[in-house]
């Protein structure tokens, strides 16, 4: 719920905004601090990814704070205007309100594509830059909103690289495998992956066997598992969240059901330490095609080594909140403003290259950052490998996996 | 549509569900059905009993089943206290305002643990976690027949307590007329303390057989509680053959409502039931004529 704008705030903000146009210089020992909103899921179904995107984006405004805040703003410190979208699209919007009122010159956020889709809506009625940090669903960026950027890849490129990938891989082992299931969560991401899965596969020559859909959360998954003993696909695919990812593939292993390959496309537990440190049995051999570091750059472990000395875990979603608040950062360094136009101006033709994600150069077209591409890792040896493409693998892919 | 080798294991990993969500009907059908609390509270106390499981496995390395004495022990004794010195202070003897005080009772203990705990989905592994059993050719977690087992030993005991001890006979004499009761000289609010003592004390074993094969979260109460209001009225209130019963009806149904409709329409099967209870039987499976 929003304050009421009454007349003695009214009066009171219009002042302190008259005194600051009027006298910029009289504060200037003290730069103002640019206000950026900070909005993830930190409650509800939601939660444990929406709190490690806030702790990426906390990390990366200390690291910029302590390194001299923005150097073009006389060195303003950012100051994170922190926002619970409950884990539903309504409950986000309502925060982008209460961040528009704040003052906020930009917001980051807000995980999850459904709710990424209502807050960026929501934030362009006020020409509000929003920079997206994870929300894979394409629509994200195709609806001509201009206030709206994604630095990390779409849906629809990930599927694409996974499915290409599967191919060689699969070409390479003399085609073993020819069934596909895949099992989604029902929500915008889950459901649009699979349905741009199931559209592509039959085009490489795979039979799709069956497509489920399942709630957030789901108690049980054998039935779906025993759904899959009967069509005994070749190849399992998964495009949901942590918890029922990994719930469902340890009731594979209880089930004895094992496919020649798990596949994951954006699979939520896929390529996750905490997922591999809790069950390495159920995790080993998995691939996941999603969002990853350089693993060639120093940074990228660097920040591992904070997060885990944390006690909590490095996964996709602090270390793509960590470099879209950096992004951020970078823009409004070029932007020396804290205008929202300039902003949205310096983020369109960013350049912004001081980063650990594997994406080559940086460049807006639509909003979206097209250099942007995941990466496809494999639990090898209770460790999360890269293993395509060649510049950055670290290990040769297992496929398929013995069973 | 699907052949014995698919069914089977369905029905008998029903049954298995069922029996953890009869356990949870056990304790709301006493407070519900024989003392007429609403307890909203009963999937918060769940959530409660699942995080004091897991707390005792994390720090003291407890075996979930090891935990039962002590689990089953605390949560009678907050089960007593709570009834006692806050549900039965704050109603002043009027049913709708239980209704509220546990329905508050329910959020404040959710927000409690999601400060306490965050709301990071926790498990735990024990060396069983995965393990299985081969029936047939179903392949059953050994923590869900542990679970089928003991939510049937805990019902007989249930049983047992209200029909052949002294406390028993208390219970149902309160819950058939309270005035009467008093007048013969039973302590009628302990009896209301005790009761709601042994619902949370079947939530404590519940949470024991549950987590080993499951996980805890501050949400995740929600997803039982309306299960097994929907158990309680489908067996008949107050009647524990029929909690029993109900529950393991009701896991069969889903299990093959999920197999057949898929996993987001599995649950159209239960309430599908329950509907048709309601027409044809509404004192419930077990419940006598009111």
């Amino acid at each position: 719920m929003s304050t009421p704008l009454n007349r003695r705030r009214f009066v009171a903000q219009a002042g302190a905004t008259a005194t600051a146009l009027a006298f910029p210089l009289v504060g200037g020992a003290q730069p103002k601090p640019v206000r950026v909103g900070v909005l993830h899921p930190v409650t509800g179904a939601l939660a444990y990814s929406g709190q490690q995107c806030r702790e990426g984006a906390l990390l990366a405004i200390e690291d910029i704070n302590k390194a001299g805040g923005i150097r073009s703003l006389g060195g303003a410190k950012i100051e994170p205007l922190l926002g619970d979208a409950q884990s539903t699209p309504a409950a986000g919007t309502a925060e982008v309100e209460k961040m528009n009122e704040a003052g906020a010159s930009a917001i980051v956020g807000a995980y999850a594509s459904a709710i990424c889709l209502a807050t960026t809506q929501a934030a362009a009625k006020y020409n509000l830059p929003h920079i997206v940090d994870v929300g894979v669903a394409d629509q994200i960026v195709e609806r001509g909103l201009k206030n709206t950027f994604r630095f990390s890849p779409g849906y629809t490129r990930c599927a694409q690289i996974a499915l290409a990938n599967l191919h060689v891989l699969n070409t390479a082992a003399g085609k073993p495998a020819k069934t596909v299931m895949i099992i989604h969560e029902e929500s915008l991401f889950g459901t649009g992956t699979a349905n741009l899965l199931a559209r592509e596969l039959p085009g490489y020559g795979y039979e799709v066997k069956e497509v489920v859909k399942h709630a957030n959360p789901t108690r049980d998954f054998n039935n779906i598992v025993l759904r899959m003993k009967a069509v005994n696909p070749d190849i399992v695919i998964p495009a949901n969240y942590y918890n029922e990812y990994a719930l469902l593939v340890r009731t594979m292993q209880q089930q004895k059901v094992t496919p020649k390959a798990i596949y994951s496309v954006l699979g939520g537990a896929a390529s996750s330490y905490k997922f591999v440190k809790e069950f390495p049995q159920a995790a080993n051999g998995i691939i996941d095609c999603n969002h990853w570091f350089n693993p060639k750059d120093k940074r990228a472990f660097d920040l591992k080594k904070r997060v885990e000395a944390k006690n909590l875990f490095y996964s996709y979603e602090v270390f793509l909140t960590y470099t879209a608040m950096r992004l951020l950062a970078d823009a409004l360094e070029r932007a020396k403003s804290t205008d929202r136009a300039a902003i949205v101006n310096a983020l369109e033709t960013s350049t912004f290259s001081d980063h650990f994600l594997p994406y080559g150069p940086t460049k807006f077209v639509n909003g979206q950052n097209t250099g942007a591409q995941p990466l496809m890792t494999q639990v090898l040896g209770n460790d999360i490998k890269v293993i395509v493409p060649r510049d950055y693998r670290q290990a040769d892919p297992i496929f398929p996996l013995k069973a | 549509m699907f052949d014995f080798g698919i069914l089977f294991p369905a029905v008998l990993n029903g049954l298995t569900t069922g029996a953890v969500y009869a356990l949870v009907a056990l304790g709301l059908t006493l407070i519900y059905g024989v003392l007429h609390i609403i307890n909203f509270a009963h999937g918060a106390a769940l959530m409660m009993a699942l995080y004091g499981v897991w707390f005792l496995r994390q720090f003291l390395g407890l075996d979930p089943y090891l935990a039962l004495p002590p689990m089953v022990a605390v949560m009678f004794a907050a089960g007593y206290a709570l009834q006692r010195g806050i549900v039965n202070r704050a109603s002043h003897g009027k049913d709708e305002n239980i209704l509220l005080v546990t329905l508050g009772l329910s959020i404040v203990l959710e927000n409690l643990a999601l400060l306490v705990f965050k709301s990071d989905t926790r498990t735990i592994d024990t060396p069983y976690t995965l393990a299985t059993v081969a029936i047939g050719p179903a392949m059953i977690a050994v923590p869900k027949l542990v679970a089928f087992a003991g939510a049937l030993v805990a019902s007989a005991l249930l049983l047992w307590i209200v029909r052949g001890t002294d406390l028993g006979r208390a219970i149902r004499a309160v819950a058939k007329e309270k005035q009467g009761a008093r007048l013969v000289g039973i302590d009628v609010d302990h009896v209301y303390a005790m009761s709601f003592g042994i619902g949370l004390a079947c939530l404590g074993a519940a949470a024991c057989f549950l987590l080993p094969a499951y996980y805890v979260n501050p949400q995740v109460g929600n997803g039982f509680v309306l299960v097994a209001f929907t158990i309680v009225v489908l067996g008949g209130m107050g009647s524990f053959a029929g909690a029993l019963v109900g529950g393991l009806l009701i896991g069969v149904v889903e299990s093959l409502g999920g197999l057949w409709f898929g996993e987001s329409l599995g649950q159209i099967g239960i309430f599908l039931l329950f509907i048709a209870v309601l027409l044809l039987r509404p004192q419930g499976l077990f419940g006598a004529r009111a």
